[in-house]
Formats: structure tokens, sequence, C-alpha cells
């Protein structure tokens, strides 16, 4: 704890002297204005090394320079002017979404960047508080462990390793992926990018990623091509347009609600108690029959064959 | 080059760092400033800290030194009788720029507000847009490669009339369709707000049928109308905490604990249901164990499974489903 303190009095020094300095200080004079350095220079330097790259991760820039031509030594100091945040002033409507955006992460991986945002905004004088109880409040969530390393990657624009298991394989498989973005569709995440193994674009969920997202180059390295609009690339992936067929089914008449509300056509059975119900589906997948299973004895399918098998199968399936 | 990233947890789950002090002491001073005159207790609530803590910040402030070229204390402030003043500050006056994560977390999260009804249209939202994508310049950059689609394409007009009811205090009367029971069912909700949790849109009300806190699917609202009736949910309702991390629909401890074996085609039920315990069991199978106060949908969902998955516990659940499947079978003979 003591640590932490002297190293956060250290590091605050560090920036009050560079961001009023207005030349570039050598190590030397930094090291004589900030205390709390050792006094070997060759721990004083390993140690401004390390702040220096801490001061950086906080996103303070800290520019190497020197004041002449004719210095021989570089220095260092914080421009006011890429230090500060810009003017910014928000009316009270504005205010409550910013309020409102920063709540939405509450529950997920950038709630403390949210915070952050927060605390700087209300640092320039915005007063954006969330009192007001708005008619809805969205929440987004980012259970996948990958989503942290994937977004760190697509920011730094850095290509990624990772294994995943494709839908309906049991094997997982490693992928080689130069990601451009993540985006949350119909609750699930999903990286897309381009996928080196395969040379061609590709989206993955991140549910199925297994173990550890690795990086497989450096920063920078990674070219997300013009005009890419992730969101229209996960949702054209996602919705690839399934075949569709019709199915004749018979449901139990105080049943099967869930179906009713997509039917093309209902009339009454021989049987009585019954409803003859005609649907339309998705053909090339085995969701329809999964779903159709659910039923039970309420719904039973006549046409087409190949469903009323899947359906069939199903069932004894569970019958085991 | 490769270098393992571990899944980590949220920023918020770790103990502060240095540097995460450093960052709030760097925003301190501004916002005092900002305010010329502030209060200690209200300054401890905006960022989050006691007072005790707000009281050591500004100490460690205060006492800054620079030795060289002469010695000087670069911040004079006071905070006698509980208001802070800082009358000497050089070069900190204003708060260091957005990150990439800071923008993008505000900038993701307005653009999705957008796609909800009552925001969409708003100025207020697309102002802020604006201001926040010009203060935060370069590190804006990124939010565009994250998106959040909206799931609710479909409830739409439900979403935006149910809105205005809350907004009016009506009371609603919805034609509901319980998914577990295969049951259209009749209730008056005096609804509380809309969440909208993993993109999906909810109705948060109080049932009347039920006499309790209910959430509602909007996908599932077969029908619905707005009463010409003041919404009176009890002053007692025990809402749901959308921030307690355990998800829209509390489990009890009356609830029945359920045992399943997944093959690997089988798994999706491990994403799609909270469960309690999930465990590997090697070529990509898996065994969950979720609770549940109704066993209809586990029925259901075993019988949707066929042999993906079967039941383990209770004994009784896994004949049922025999039993159901038997029945089912007996209408193709």
């Amino acid at each position: 704890m003591a640590m932490s303190r002297r190293k956060t009095e250290r590091l605050l020094s560090l920036v009050v002297c560079l961001l009023s300095a207005r030349r570039y200080l050598t190590a030397s004079q930094i090291r004589a204005a900030v205390p709390g350095y050792p006094d070997s220079f060759d721990a004083f330097k390993r140690m401004f090394e390390r702040d220096k790259d801490e001061l950086r991760e906080l996103g303070i820039p800290l520019e190497t320079g020197t004041n002449s031509a004719t210095d021989d030594e570089a220095g260092y100091r914080i421009p006011r002017q890429a230090y500060e945040l810009p003017e910014i002033r928000l009316e009270p409507d504005e205010a409550v979404m910013v309020g409102l955006a920063a709540r939405a992460w509450r529950q997920a991986e950038l709630s403390g960047a949210a915070e952050g945002a927060l605390l700087k905004l209300r640092a320039a004088g915005i007063d954006a508080e969330d009192t007001t109880q708005p008619g809805i409040e969205p929440r987004l969530q980012t259970g996948e462990a990958a989503f942290g390393p994937l977004w760190e990657a697509v920011k730094d624009k850095r290509p990624v390793s990772f294994s995943y298991v494709a839908a309906g394989r049991s094997a997982a498989q490693q992928r080689q992926l130069e990601p451009w973005g993540v985006v949350s569709r119909r609750g699930r995440w999903y990286v897309v990018g381009y996928d080196r193994d395969r040379g061609a674009e590709r989206v993955f969920r991140l549910s199925r990623i297994h173990g550890a997202v690795s990086f497989t180059g450096k920063a920078g390295s990674v070219t997300v091509p013009d005009g890419t609009d992730v969101r229209a690339a996960v949702h054209d992936w996602d919705i690839q347009s399934p075949a569709r067929g019709t199915c004749v089914l018979r449901v139990r008449q105080d049943a099967g609600f869930g179906l009713r509300r997509h039917q093309l056509s209902e009339q009454p059975a021989d049987e009585p108690g019954w409803d003859i119900l005609e649907v339309e589906y998705a053909s090339d997948s085995d969701w329809w029959a999964e779903h159709l299973a659910s039923f039970g004895a309420d719904v039973v399918v006549l046409e087409p064959a190949d469903l009323r098998e899947a359906v069939i199968g199903r069932l004894k399936g569970a019958l085991a | 080059m490769s270098t393992e990233v571990p899944p980590r947890a949220g920023q918020a789950g770790r103990p502060p760092t240095a540097t995460d002090r450093l960052q709030r002491l760097l925003a301190l001073v501004p916002y005092v400033m900002n305010r010329k005159v502030v209060g200690l207790a209200e300054t401890a609530e905006a960022f989050g800290v006691s007072e005790r803590e707000l009281v050591d910040d500004l100490n460690m402030l205060w006492c800054v030194e620079l030795r060289s070229p002469d010695p000087y204390c670069p911040i004079d402030l006071s905070y006698e009788g509980g208001e802070i003043v800082v009358s000497e500050a050089e070069a900190m006056d204003r708060p260091l720029r957005l990150g990439v994560d800071e923008a993008s977390a505000l900038l993701v999260a307005l653009r999705m507000l957008a796609d909800l009804p009552g925001y969409g249209e708003s100025s207020a939202l697309s102002r802020t847009i604006a201001k926040l994508e010009a203060a935060a310049g370069t590190a804006a950059g990124p939010s565009s490669q994250v998106a959040v689609e909206m799931d609710h394409i479909a409830a739409r007009a439900t979403m935006a009339a149910l809105r205005d009811a809350i907004d009016r205090n009506r009371r609603v009367h919805l034609s509901y369709y319980v998914h577990g029971r295969d049951e259209a069912t009749e209730r008056d909700v005096d609804p509380k707000r809309l969440l909208v949790v993993d993109n999906r849109p909810y109705l948060e009300g109080w049932c009347r049928r039920a006499e309790g806190v209910r959430v509602f699917r909007l996908d599932r609202i077969l029908a619905y109308q707005v009463l010409d009736v003041p919404a009176e949910a009890p002053a007692e309702a025990d809402w749901v905490d959308v921030d307690s991390g355990k998800g829209l629909f509390r489990p009890s401890a009356d609830d029945i604990e359920i045992v399943l074996e997944l093959a690997s085609a089988g798994r999706w039920v491990s994403e799609y249901y909270p469960c309690e315990q999930v465990v590997d069991l090697g070529d990509g199978r898996l065994r969950v164990v979720l609770r549940t106060p109704d066993t209809q949908w586990v029925r259901r969902l075993a019988l949707r499974l066929g042999e993906d998955g079967h039941i383990v516990a209770p004994a009784e659940l896994a004949e049922q489903v025999a039993e159901d499947a038997a029945a089912a079978l007996a209408q193709y003979a």
C-alpha cells in the first residue's frame, strides 16, 4: 500500500512537472525536479522508463524531442494541447443520454471505461447525473471471456489466433484471424475479420471460442478494408437466407399457440378436437424439427415426409 | 511472436492501482476548478470514494513539490469547512482527453440507443453523439468497430406503445404467450419500464394476475391494450435489479435442480439458459445444472433435444419425458 502511494505521488509529480514545462526536459532535469526517484542513475533510468510506459498507457501524450538542433540529448514534455480534453458543453437532455449510455455497460467489459469517461466529463464541468428514471433501460452483457482480448486486438489492429468449435462440430480448430470488429446481435457477440487460413472474410461467435485468445502480430499490422461496416457484415452472415418450405401439421385445438402465430392457414381436422395448420418454415436446418418435437403429443407432422421422419427421430431419441 | 492474453474480469472487479488513483487525482483538480467551490461530500460521491479518501487525495495534491530549478509547490488548495477551493494548479485545469476505451464505451452505447423508440427520433441523442465525437477526436475512431444491433424490429410498435403507457402511467392488458407451457394467457399489468438486455426488449411490470413483479418478452406479447386506468403498482414491489449480475429471472430457494447431459449438438443449451454449473465431460459433451420453479419447459426442452441431451436428475422428470415421447410417437403409429 505504501509502495503504491509513493508511486502515485511520483507519477503525479512527473505529470505536473512535464505539463507545466514549456521546454523539453532531459532525464537528468526530470530527476532533479521530481522527488521519489532512487539515487543510482541506472535504477532511476529503469524506473523512469516504466513510469513513461504507464503514463502512455493512460493515454497521456508524452512527447520526445529537443529544444534546438544543437541539443544532442532528447528531452520530454506533455504538450497541453494534446493532453487536454477539448472544450465540451452538454445540455441537460444531452447529459441524460450520456448517463444512460454509461449505465448500459454496468454489467459488462467496458464498465470501467464508461465510468472513466464520466469522471472526465464531470471534471470538465458537466453534470452527467443519472437521477432520472427513464422509461427504457438498456444493458449490454459481455459474458464471453474472449470479448476483452478481441476488443484489445481490434483497437490495436493486431492479428489473433484462437481455438474455435464451429456449429455442429465437436472438435476445436485453431483459427488465424485479422479482426475488423466485434458486433452484438441477438444477444450474442461475434467477431468479424479476415480469416488467414480460409483467405476470406469470416464471422465467429465468441461463445464458441475455447480457451485464451493469443495475439500473433504487432500492433498496427491489421488493415481494415475501406468502407467495412462490421454491423452489416455480421447481419448479412447471420441472415443468409434459409430455404423455405411449407409443412402441414395436425395440432390439438387448445395447444400450439407458438405455431398458430405463424400459420398460413387453419381448418378443423376430421378428428374432433384437432386443427390442420399450414406453416412456413426454414427447411434447411434441423431447428424446425426440434421445435415441433418440443410440442410432444399436441402436434403431429403430416407433411413433408422428411420433416415427419426428423420429428419421429427426435422423439425416439428422447425415449431412451 | 505470440502472447497469451488471459480472460479477465471487468475493470471494475480488480483492486485499484497507483495509476487508477493518478487518474482520479488528475480529474479532481479540474472538477473543483470548474465549479469554483464544491463540497467535500458531493465531490466524494461524484468520484465514488469516501470523504476520508478524498481528503487524502487533496492532501497528496497539495503536497506535490517540484525541486528544481527552484523548489515550488504547483498546487494550492484548501478544504476548510468542508468546501474545496483550488486557488493554484498550474497547467492542470482541464481533464485528460478521453481514451479509446472511454470514447468507445460511450459512443457504442449512444449509437445503440438510436435504435430504441423514443431515442432514435430525439435530437438530444444526435447532438450528444456529435459533441462526444468532436471532443474525443481520433480516440473515437475504433468505436465504429464495435456495434450493437437491436433485436426488436418486429416489436418496435409494441415497444413504442408500451413506452408511451409507461410515460403516461397507464395500466395495460396483455395477451402473453408463455413459451414454457405453450399457453396463451390474459393479464393486466402495471408497467414499470422497458428493459433491453442482450439486445432483446422486455417489459417489467406488476402483474395483477400473479400479484408480483414479472418480466415479459416483447416478442411474446400476442396483443396488448392500453387501458384508461392509472397504473398502481404497490410500493413494496420488488423491482428487478438489472445490475445485480444475476439476470432478469431470479432463481428462488424452492427451485428444482435439474441436471442435464448434453452431446456436442446440444451444447447450445449451456449458452442459452443460465446454468449454475457447466462441466466439460470431454468429446464435446457437457453436464449442466440449472434451477427452475417450473419443470414444464424442461420436459419440452428434453423432447426438442432428442438424443442430443438427457435429463440425469430428477429421475421422475426423466420418466415423464420418456412418457411424453411415447405419447407423441403413438400419434405417428
